[in-house]
């Protein structure tokens, strides 16, 4: 192999806007606040800029961008597809970038007015992707339609309950409750208030849904050496991967062999064979949680775990601060904010800078994962 | 929400046979044409990706099958499937071919409403039949629960 990939870049910066159910500003300017912020807080000035990562449904460009905050000439841009699973692809195509000398200084972001603009689902002038066409027409119009047919498949085989998708949603919303900046701050969540929640699809309520957010988030991407001059302590990249496994559908994956391995176990595979270290030795964790159910399947995926024993995982309070495996320390997608799955990259940062609002003590290293069920993304980070 | 109607069938050109032969009261799934392979493939693609064939056929089905899967959808939903929620939303594991199941609605007869059949009475494993209803000038799959045999 001529290179690699390993601790060779840094995350130096992360900035993010105030999260709501409607912010007032347009996605554009959130965009150029996380941007900025994150630059202020590398201590990186923004004409110094020359690469960007984003997601294919973020609705402002590279251009925009990079004329707004005045970055120079900007040598490396990328968009990853798939809706939250290019979360970590966007910071890994920069890590790449920048190790490959192809530019110096990487931007990541999302903005995303999703809480007071237009569900995705309810635009039915849009051509159906091609798996799609088979499912939405009969009445799976929803990600929590799409998801619930295979967590109900899930419950089935390994005997999950709606008990182990509480303790899912119980671990981030109590860390929102130490995280003022979590939408679901000081609101409290109780079992009772979860088997009593309306339904969305069932098997799936109204707790096991992520939330609907205005907000934005960036982060700075250089290389490991420059990383020692900025002003935050480097986070660096250890490991990075995205997966689209053979066969595999989007997030209607129902016609392979096994629907209930997703992308996490593709992803998972490369992620852990270019690592010094295996998800034993990961000390805090930030999955992608638009649905509860993806957590037991991602710990199951990403090998904390063996196949069909992700939901017993979660009972005892591993997943809560003090457990086997604390798991999005900030509140996360469900009980944060829902953006993509920025948030848990930030929050993985704020983890190994010793910054979060539910420190794990002496977190070293930390997994991040994008969206489970599409084409997906994950990193390993370290301090 | 917008949507007053049930969501037409999108058909593209790999999937065009599946409901020309609906049309038919058919239910056909598209297999390889190669000599020595014949693997059945869903969604309709342009080739095989066991043998890379080009060849291609509508193989025909029994129409039988088990319920692999279901969700119980209730609003926020587009109009005219809030209008009938809570509904069934079902994923049938083909009993000729397991690894492929296609999504649909569980029925009292072919043209009742997707609300006809009180959820409690579906379960995963449950055995289905294919049965073919008009909607919006196009024929559609639906399902009904057989007993076992």
């Amino acid at each position: 192999m001529a290179g690699t990939l390993k601790d060779a870049t840094a995350i130096v910066g992360i900035g993010q806007t105030p999260f709501a159910r409607r912010l007032p500003e347009p996605e554009k300017t959130l965009a150029c606040r996380a941007v900025l912020d994150a630059l202020a807080d590398a201590g990186i000035d923004p004409s110094e800029v020359d690469a960007f990562a984003s997601y294919t449904m973020e609705a402002t460009d590279e251009v925009e961008i990079a004329k707004s905050i005045g970055a120079g000439d900007v040598t490396f841009f990328s968009k990853v597809g798939y809706g939250g699973g290019g979360s970590c692809a966007t910071v890994a195509h920069l890590a790449a970038a920048v190790a490959t000398g192809q530019a110096n200084v990487g931007v990541a972001w999302r903005s995303r007015k999703r809480g007071s603009g237009p569900r995705p689902w309810t635009d039915t002038a849009v051509q159906l992707p091609t798996p799609a066409q088979w499912t939405r027409p009969f009445g799976l119009l929803r990600p929590a339609d799409e998801i619930g047919i295979l967590a109900r498949r899930y419950m089935h085989e390994y005997g999950a309950t709606r008990d182990h998708f509480f303790n899912v949603a119980l671990a981030c919303r109590n860390r929102a409750n130490q995280n003022p900046a979590a939408v679901m701050h000081e609101r409290p969540l109780t079992r009772e208030m979860y088997m009593t929640a309306r339904w969305i699809s069932e098997p799936l309520c109204l707790f096991d849904n992520c939330l609907e957010t205005d907000g934005a988030l960036a982060c700075v991407i250089v290389s490991a050496e420059r990383a020692r001059d900025c002003r935050s302590r480097p986070v660096y990249i250890h490991s990075a991967a995205q997966g689209l496994p053979a066969q595999h559908h989007g997030m209607v994956n129902y016609w392979t062999d096994d629907p209930l391995t997703g992308p996490a176990w593709t992803a998972a595979r490369q992620l852990w064979k270019q690592a010094d270290f295996g998800p034993h030795d990961v000390d805090v964790a930030q999955i992608y949680d638009a649905f509860t159910p993806l957590i037991p399947l991602s710990l199951e995926g990403y090998g904390f775990c063996a196949r069909g024993e992700g939901a017993a995982f979660t009972e005892g309070g591993a997943l809560e601060t003090g457990g086997r495996l604390p798991l999005n320390t900030s509140g996360g997608g469900l009980s944060e904010a829902y953006v993509h799955g920025f948030n848990l990259i930030t929050e993985g940062v704020k983890q190994l800078r010793g910054s979060s609002t539910a420190q794990v003590p002496g977190a070293a290293t930390c997994l991040v994962t994008a969206g489970e069920g599409v084409p997906t993304s994950a990193i390993l980070l370290r301090s | 929400m917008p949507g007053d109607t049930l969501l037409p069938p999108v058909i593209d050109e790999d999937g065009t046979p599946f409901w020309e032969y609906a049309a038919r009261g058919e239910l056909r799934i598209q297999a390889c044409a190669a000599p020595g392979c014949g693997e059945l493939r869903f969604p309709p693609r342009p080739c095989c990706p066991h043998c890379r064939s080009f060849d291609a056929e509508w193989r025909a089905m029994s129409g039988r099958g088990r319920i692999w899967s279901y969700v119980v959808p209730h609003p926020p939903l587009l109009d005219a499937y809030a209008a009938v929620a809570p509904y069934n939303a079902v994923l049938v594991e083909l009993a000729d071919a397991p690894r492929i199941r296609l999504a649909g609605h569980v029925v009292a007869a072919p043209d009742a409403p997707l609300d006809s059949v009180d959820p409690a009475r579906l379960r995963i494993g449950a055995p289905v039949r294919i049965a073919f209803t008009e909607q919006a000038g196009l024929t559609v799959p639906r399902w009904l629960l057989r007993e076992r045999a």
